[in-house]
Order: structure tokens, then C-alpha cells, then sequence
């Protein structure tokens, strides 16, 4: 709910909003600009008087002095025909230079406050207003929502690169971007009569009466009593009409000074209300108040980059769901089938089961289980088909799921299913679907039918289930599920680097390049000289498909798609398919491949230190986060390997991290050397250094086998109950994570 | 109100119930090609002393800009009553105001003066930029003003 209040009106507002802060932040500069032109007598040091003074010396023909909110003096003067206005200084009444609006500052104020369309201009640009507000106040809501709270909405952002930069620069100008926001709509509903203006005071004028002589100007004793920095502005009685008062602004009111006593008459205070509004005026101008100006229109220089980030993230989103036919609306459906899915294959199992069940009649809704709502008015069977991620965690689309489930208000007819999707190869096989099955029941949900698994992607079990659910439901339901093959595309080998090959169980770095295309490819394909490598980040998975599969194997990445080639470090399985197949590839040899994102095994931003772990081919991932490391954070790094000759992956680059500071401190372990140790006692060896760097908020990244993290969870919990906080309470915080096989 | 939206076509019969005869002058004022917003401008009659008698035309709608107007301003003491029915948009850069008005006959020739004030955001205000007397004599006759206003001319 919150996340689409957000991005629906992001969307729309995208481009105005876009613009009406590009144009803010132009405009911003002006106050300082004008400030910087500007000569400014300190309070007290000159009076009107003082300045008319100085100004009849040059401007005999004066007509009006304007003091402008950055303290620039300006006097619009008439000689003979010709008449102008100049920028003067004050001090001396001397010119500094002629004095005109410049016309692009012109043309961008009225592009900012009404497209040049006036009426309904000031409409569009003060609804811009409220939807940056809206944007502002629930992009708060979000970044505390998924940092887990208030307190923790300044840490560390996680995600891909558009999400990281959406969040930090949104945090840096939130305060700026809520405040130009909220002035801006006080000011739209002012000019358009939505609230009413609150305007400067307007004496009177005095009855006419025939004056004496009039006196210099610098002599009224009036303007004697008003301190320059306090006039806004002063108008000379007109020439031929003997019967004229000086009129004058000044901060707390206007009034008329006789020019032959020099009295003051008619003075009339400005209104409070005036004087809020002046206020919230140059809060949001920046007029008079240079610096705000500047740092508003920093905060503005942000949003054309919230609003195109903003848009990939939705449209990455938008895109990583398929399609759905018939998809009702949440409060109408009477099935709901919430997906817990991290690469998109649980999704696929999920449209076959929507497309039947809305064959069959059934009203169904299919979302993310993030979406779970509060209630459903109409629902009478929940569905939950869920994969689990890494060692039990909830897979993307399902991490808010169990903390929003805690909120949900069942309905007493409510029935729901968990159907668990993982392999059983790995332990704790489905154990997040064990998670949710445990909770909906602590909830007080009744089951429809019992949890069930499904293992590999299998359509027979799949189908089974299928046959299941409708026995209970008491209709046939025939799920034919064919798993869709990803969009792969060629990559080929460039190179390969062999540790321990006269093992039994060697492990390659395998080095691929964006293939060249072939006979076999399309024309479209053959025009370029080569395909182009998908966007990945080191950390992300590639999904490889072995010939004959069509269950891919994911290998973490240890480069960047701007680097041009893609790097894996794999060792050979005895009887591994995939790990064969792409030991027995020789230089040139083509692959087909897949880019998983795996946003949230990443260092986070910041300069906090940064503790890599992992032992064999786990290195890979933390070898590019190292590669990458070129700002020198802090970066530590602890590595379990078997043998020092054979098996010592990334040696050479290792050292010259070491030398050119990526990488601060090397730890390594061998548990086929002399001194037989594994990863866990160096790390346990350290647990001093540790401790301080964990409490100065150091985040840990662990890669590797299962064994391995378990061993690395367990030493760090010793070494940190000390300071009273364990490796659950990190990962809450999003500072210990894992990506484990 | 309504009145407003109906002067459109720009004629305006003026309300002066003592003198019956009227008769229509058109009122011709081209701005030179100044660099900046809209010009509100202000056409009212005066006494042989400059002193305020009748709005003729306000340009410009936003009513808490007529201050800049500075002697109309002072002359009308802004009351909504001396222009109501008498506004119309404000002026561009180097466009004209064109309009025709009933004029009473008994302004004409008898020693009143035509003023016109301009004011445009941001830059200087004209106070009786242009001040000529109503009379036959000088109808047709442009009159260059010293701020905004290019020529004035007006003809029955």
C-alpha cells in the first residue's frame, strides 16, 4: 500500500516535478548571486536619510529606491527623456551597475510557478507541490519501513544501484525537498485564492493639502528614524505635484512622510498573518536568506535523479512479475496466491495455478506475499507458493511478509495453503514455507490442505498437489506446469585459470566474454559485432543452463558487467553436471547464461569496515568486492582454503590489493598445511580486533559452503555476546549476510 | 461580476447617470518591446490639476498589483467600485490595447486629461506616464509616454 502511494504518483509527477526542481534549483542561485553584488551596511551604521543623501549626488532625477530582499540597493532614476534603474552601493550612492531582471531568471520563474500558462499553470504546478509532498512524506515511510524502524533509517541501503541511489539521495534532501514542498503549496493555495493572501499593509493615502517647501531628502527627519536595512522601498513624491508625499515600505509597515516636515503619516504595521507569510515566502525563495536558497536547490538537483532511478526501480519490479490474465482486484477476489519468489520461477508455478483456478471460475488475485494486506473482504482460500532463500531467510518478494502477517485480520472463513518450493539436496529444504505454514497456524489460520513441498521444480509434483488442492476445493484441477527457459544469453569462454588441476576435484576461475554472434544468429544479432554482456554487479548470480537441463545452477559473480567479461570460480563436483560441463570447456567454447540479481549480498554504502569471510570458491564474490574497493575502505578479509600450494584461489591479485590498499588485512587458513586450521580460527584468533570493528558498525558478508557459515555464525556470536549482541540481531540490521551452496 | 466576463468585446458604457449624452472614443496604446512579464496599465481621467475623476480601463486582474499603479492607486483609493466591470488582462511587450469606451460628453473639451500608469513585476512602476487633455482637437494625435507605453492615441 505504501510502496504503491509512492511510486503511482511518482510516475505521474515524474517529469513535472522533474522539472519544477530543476527550475527551483536554477532560481535558488539567484538570492546568492544577488548577494554577492550586493553592498550591505551593518544594522544601525545608515538610514534612509543617509542613503537619499548619498544618492542625490548621483541621481538627481530619482524616482524610487527598491531595497531588495538580498540587500541589493536599486534606484530607478529618470534624466531628461530617458529613465533606467542601477544597482548601486549604497555607502558612497555610486552605481555598481545598471539594474535589470535577467531575462532567463525571468523565464525560468514563470516555467517554475505556471509552465507560462497562468491559472491553470499555478493548478498544475501547486498539485506538483502536493505530490512531492506525498512522494516525500511516504518515501520516509519507506526507507524507515525497511530499515526496520526510525532509528535505523540513516544506516546502510541495500538493493541494486538504483535502489541505493534512490534512498541515500532521497534522505539527503528530504528535509530540504519536504520544506520547498510544503512552502510551495502555501504559496499555490495563496495565489490561487484557495486560502486567503495575507498583503503587505496599505495605508491610506493622507487628504492633499498644500505644502510649505519641501525639504532635501536627507533632512526628513522620518527617514532619519528608519534603518536601511529595514526599507524596502521609498518613492519620491512625483515631480510636478507640489501636494505629494514620499511614500515608503519598510519591513514592519508602509506609511507616507510629508516632504515639507518630514512626519511620518498613516504608518500602518504589516498584519501577522503578512508576516508568516513572508516568512514561509523566503523560506521557499531563499529571498534574503541566501544559504537556505542554495542548500533548497541542492535538494532540488536531486528529484530529475529520484524520478529516473524511481522509474527503473518500478519498471525492474513491473518487469520481474509476469503478466497475469484476469488478475481481480485484491478486495474482490475469493482466492488469493501470494508468491514468495526471489528469481522468477515460483512465479511461473503461480501463473499456471492462477490461469486454472480462473478457468475453474474462481476469482483470483496473484501478488508478491510482500503485498499481504490487512484483511480481504472476499477471500476464502489463501495460497502461498513459496521458494526459500540461502539458509531459511524469505526469498525478495516475501521479506515483509511474516512482520505484516502479525498485522493481518483473518476473516473466519479463511483457509490457506503453503506449498514450499526447494531442494532437497540442501538442509532446511523448504524451511520458509515451514516458517509461514508455522505462523498462519500461530495466527489461528485453518489449513485447507497440509503444507507439501516440492522439490526441483517438479511439474509431476507440482501437478500432484495441484490434484490435491482440488479434491478439498471440490473442483478438478489439472496443473500442467512447463517451466518456462530463461532468457539466456551466449557467453563465451575467454580464459581459465587452473588451481590444483592435478586434483581429483580442481577448481577454475572461468573468465567469459559477451559471445560474438554466429551463422545461427538472427540478422539483428549479426548487424552488431558482438552481444552485449546483461548488468550485473559482482555478488549477483549468473544461472547457467548445462545442455539438457532446464534447472539452471547459480554461481556467484566475482566481477562487474563493466569490466566486459564475467568471472566464476568453480570447483569440479565428483559427479557435478554443471561443474563437469564447464570444466570440460576449452577457450572459445560458448555457454548459455542468465543474470540473477542478488542485491542484498553487497558491502553496504558508507565508509563502514567491511569483514569478508569464506572459504573455497567463495572467495569469488569477495575477491570482486575487494577488486572493487577502489575509495580504500576499510576491508578485511578471512579465507579457508585446503592446501597453500594447489588451492591458494586469487593469490597474485589478492597481494596486489594488499599492496595498493583494497584490501587492509589477509587472513588465510589451510586445513591441509602444517598448522591444519580453518577459516573460524582465524576469525576466533582476531576476536578483539573484531569485536571493536563489528561495534564501530563494521558489516560482515560471509560466502561459501553451508558448514562453513555455520561454524562463522556460531564464532562470531561468541565473540560479540561480550558487547551484548548476537549475528541475529545483525542481520536484522542488514550487516550480516550470506550467500551460501 | 458577471459584467466582467461580457466586456470581453471591450466596450464599456460608462456609468454616469447626471449626463445623458455620450458617445463612443476609442483608445489605442502601444507598448514598445520592453523585456519582461505583462504590463498592467491603468487609462483614467483627471482634472486640469491631475486630480482623480473616472477609471477608464485597468489591464491586469490580480488586484493586489494595482498598488503599483501609484496615482490611480492614490486617485481611486483602489476601491473595487471605481473599477468594477473595467478589467481585462494585462498587456504584453510590444502588443497594443485597443478599446472603445462611452465617453460622456461632458468630459470631453472641458479640461480633463487622460492618464495612463503602468507597472510590470520586477521592473520600475510609471505613474502618469501619459497625461494628455480629452479634446477634439486632439484626437488622432499619438503621444509617446516615458515608460512602457510606446503611443498613445485616441480618436472618436
Amino acid at each position: 500500500m505504501l510502496r504503491q502511494l509512492h511510486s503511482l504518483p511518482g510516475l505521474v509527477a515524474a517529469l513535472l516535478v522533474a522539472v519544477m526542481a530543476l527550475t527551483g534549483a536554477i532560481l535558488a542561485t539567484d538570492p546568492a548571486q544577488q548577494r554577492l553584488h550586493a553592498v550591505i551596511p551593518a544594522d544601525g551604521e545608515m538610514s534612509v536619510a543617509d542613503l537619499a543623501g548619498n544618492v542625490a549626488q548621483y541621481y538627481p532625477g530619482v524616482e524610487q529606491i527598491q531595497r531588495a530582499p538580498s540587500g541589493a540597493i536599486i534606484v530607478y532614476f529618470r534624466s531628461g527623456d530617458t529613465s533606467g534603474a542601477d544597482l548601486i552601493d549604497p555607502l558612497s550612492g555610486q552605481a555598481i551597475t545598471a539594474y535589470e531582471t535577467p531575462a532567463f531568471m525571468r523565464w525560468m520563474k514563470n516555467l517554475h510557478r505556471s509552465f507560462f500558462l497562468d491559472t491553470e499553470g499555478r493548478i498544475a504546478t501547486g498539485s506538483g507541490a502536493a505530490l512531492m509532498l506525498l512522494l516525500a512524506i511516504t518515501g520516509a515511510l519507506m526507507l524507515a519501513d525497511r530499515a526496520g524502524g526510525w532509528r535505523n533509517a540513516l544506516g546502510p541501503i541495500r538493493g541494486t544501484t538504483a535502489q541505493r541511489l534512490h534512498g541515500m539521495l532521497g534522505r539527503a534532501a528530504l528535509l530540504g525537498l519536504l520544506l520547498s514542498a510544503l512552502t510551495g503549496l502555501y504559496m499555490s493555495a495563496g495565489s490561487l485564492g484557495l486560502i486567503p493572501e495575507a498583503l503587505e499593509a496599505e495605508p491610506e493615502f493622507p487628504p492633499e493639502e498644500p505644502l510649505a517647501a519641501p525639504l532635501p531628502t536627507h533632512t526628513l527627519a522620518a527617514l532619519k528614524a528608519i534603518d536601511l536595512n529595514d526599507l524596502r522601498e521609498l518613492v519620491y513624491p512625483y515631480p510636478g505635484d507640489p501636494a505629494d508625499y514620499y511614500s515608503v515600505r519598510t519591513d514592519q509597515g508602509a506609511g507616507f512622510v510629508h516632504a515639507s516636515s518630514g512626519e511620518m503619516i498613516a504608518f500602518e504595521a504589516h498584519s501577522s498573518a503578512r508576516k508568516i507569510y513572508e516568512f514561509i515566502y523566503m523560506l521557499h525563495t531563499g529571498e534574503g536568506l541566501w544559504w537556505l536558497g542554495l542548500l533548497l536547490g541542492l535538494a532540488a538537483l536531486t528529484v530529475p535523479v529520484l524520478a529516473v532511478t524511481g522509474t527503473q526501480i518500478w519498471w525492474k519490479r513491473r518487469s520481474g512479475m509476469p503478466t497475469l490474465a484476469h488478475n481481480t482486484p485484491a478486495d474482490a477476489a475469493d482466492t488469493l496466491i501470494l508468491v514468495g519468489s526471489e528469481g522468477n520461477t515460483t512465479w511461473g508455478f503461480a501463473r499456471t495455478l492462477h490461469d486454472a483456478l480462473t478457468q475453474a471460475g474462481y476469482r483470483v488475485h496473484t501478488a508478491p506475499m510482500n503485498t499481504l494486506a490487512s484483511g480481504y473482504r472476499a477471500a476464502k482460500r489463501m495460497l502461498i507458493l513459496t521458494a526459500t532463500y540461502g539458509d531459511g531467510g524469505p526469498p525478495a518478494s516475501a521479506t515483509e511478509f511474516l512482520a505484516k502477517l502479525r498485522r493481518f485480520n483473518r476473516t473466519p472463513e479463511l483457509r490457506y495453503a503453503v506449498l514450499g518450493f526447494g531442494d532437497r539436496q540442501f538442509p532446511r529444504f523448504c524451511q520458509y514455507a515451514l516458517d509461514v505454514d508455522a505462523a498462519l497456524l500461530g495466527q489461528g489460520c485453518t489449513p485447507l490442505c497440509p503444507l507439501d513441498m516440492i522439490d526441483r521444480q517438479s511439474p509431476q509434483e507440482f501437478a500432484r498437489w495441484g490434484r490435491n488442492l482440488g479434491d478439498v476445493i471440490g473442483t478438478s484441477l489439472q496443473l500442467e506446469h512447463n517451466p518456462e527457459r530463461p532468457h539466456t544469453r551466449p557467453m563465451q569462454l575467454a580464459e581459465r585459470v587452473e588451481y590444483g588441476a592435478d586434483t581429483d576435484t580442481p577448481t577454475t576461475v572461468f573468465r567469459f566474454t559477451a559471445a560474438a554472434p554466429t551463422q545461427k544468429s538472427g540478422i539483428l544479432s549479426r548487424l552488431r559485432l558482438r552481444y552485449r554482456l546483461p548488468y550485473f554487479e559482482a555478488g549477483d548470480l549468473v544461472g547457467i543452463l548445462p545442455p539438457g537441463s532446464h534447472v539452471p545452477r547459480f554461481y556467484s559473480l566475482a566481477s562487474s558487467s563493466k569490466e566486459g567479461i564475467l568471472e566464476i570460480c568453480v570447483r569440479k563436483h565428483t559427479d557435478g553436471l554443471c561443474s563437469g560441463y564447464l570444466h570440460n570447456l576449452k577457450p572459445g567454447d560458448c555457454i548459455d547464461a542468465f543474470i540473477r540479481p542478488n542485491p542484498e549480498f553487497r558491502p553496504a554504502s558508507g565508509k563502514a569496515p567491511v569483514i569478508l569471510i569464506g572459504a573455497g570458491t567463495g572467495i569469488g564474490p569477495l575477491a570482486g568486492f575487494i577488486k572493487h574497493n577502489t575509495p580504500h575502505h576499510p576491508m578485511y578479509l578471512y579465507w579457508g582454503g585446503r592446501n597453500p600450494q594447489s588451492d591458494f584461489l586469487y593469490q597474485s591479485e589478492l597481494q596486489h590489493y594488499l599492496e595498493d590498499k583494497r584490501l587492509t588485512k589477509l587472513n588465510t587458513a589451510f586445513s591441509r598445511s602444517a598448522d591444519s586450521a580453518y577459516v573460524q580460527d582465524r576469525i576466533n584468533a582476531d576476536n578483539e580486533e573484531l569485536r571493536k570493528l563489528i561495534q564501530n558498525g563494521a558489516q560482515i558478508l560471509v560466502c561459501g559452503g553451508r558448514e562453513m557459515a555455520k561454524g562463522v555464525r556460531e564464532v562470531i556470536d561468541d565473540i560479540i555476546a561480550p558487547i551484548n549482541a548476537s549475528v541475529q540481531m545483525l542481520k536484522a540490521e542488514g550487516r550480516y549476510r550470506e550467500d551460501v551452496y | 461580476m458577471n459584467a466582467k466576463h461580457l466586456l470581453l468585446p471591450l466596450t464599456i458604457v460608462l456609468a454616469l447617470p447626471a449626463l445623458s449624452q455620450a458617445r463612443p472614443v476609442s483608445f489605442t496604446t502601444e507598448l514598445s518591446p520592453y523585456k519582461g512579464d505583462g504590463a498592467y496599465v491603468a487609462l483614467y481621467l483627471t482634472d486640469a490639476a491631475g486630480k482623480y475623476k473616472q477609471t477608464l480601463w485597468i489591464a491586469g486582474k490580480k488586484s493586489k498589483y494595482y498598488k503599483h499603479l501609484a496615482d490611480w492607486a492614490r486617485g481611486s483609493g483602489m476601491k473595487p467600485a471605481e473599477y468594477d466591470g473595467m478589467t481585462g488582462a494585462s498587456v504584453s511587450s510590444g502588443t497594443t490595447l485597443k478599446l472603445t469606451l462611452e465617453v460622456a460628453d461632458a468630459l470631453i473639451d472641458a479640461g480633463y486629461q487622460v492618464h495612463i500608469d503602468t507597472a510590470v513585476e520586477d521592473k520600475r512602476d510609471n505613474r502618469s506616464e501619459v497625461v494628455v487633455p480629452l479634446t477634439t482637437d486632439g484626437a488622432g494625435k499619438p503621444t509617446a509616454g516615458k515608460g512602457y507605453v510606446k503611443s498613445f492615441t485616441y480618436s472618436f
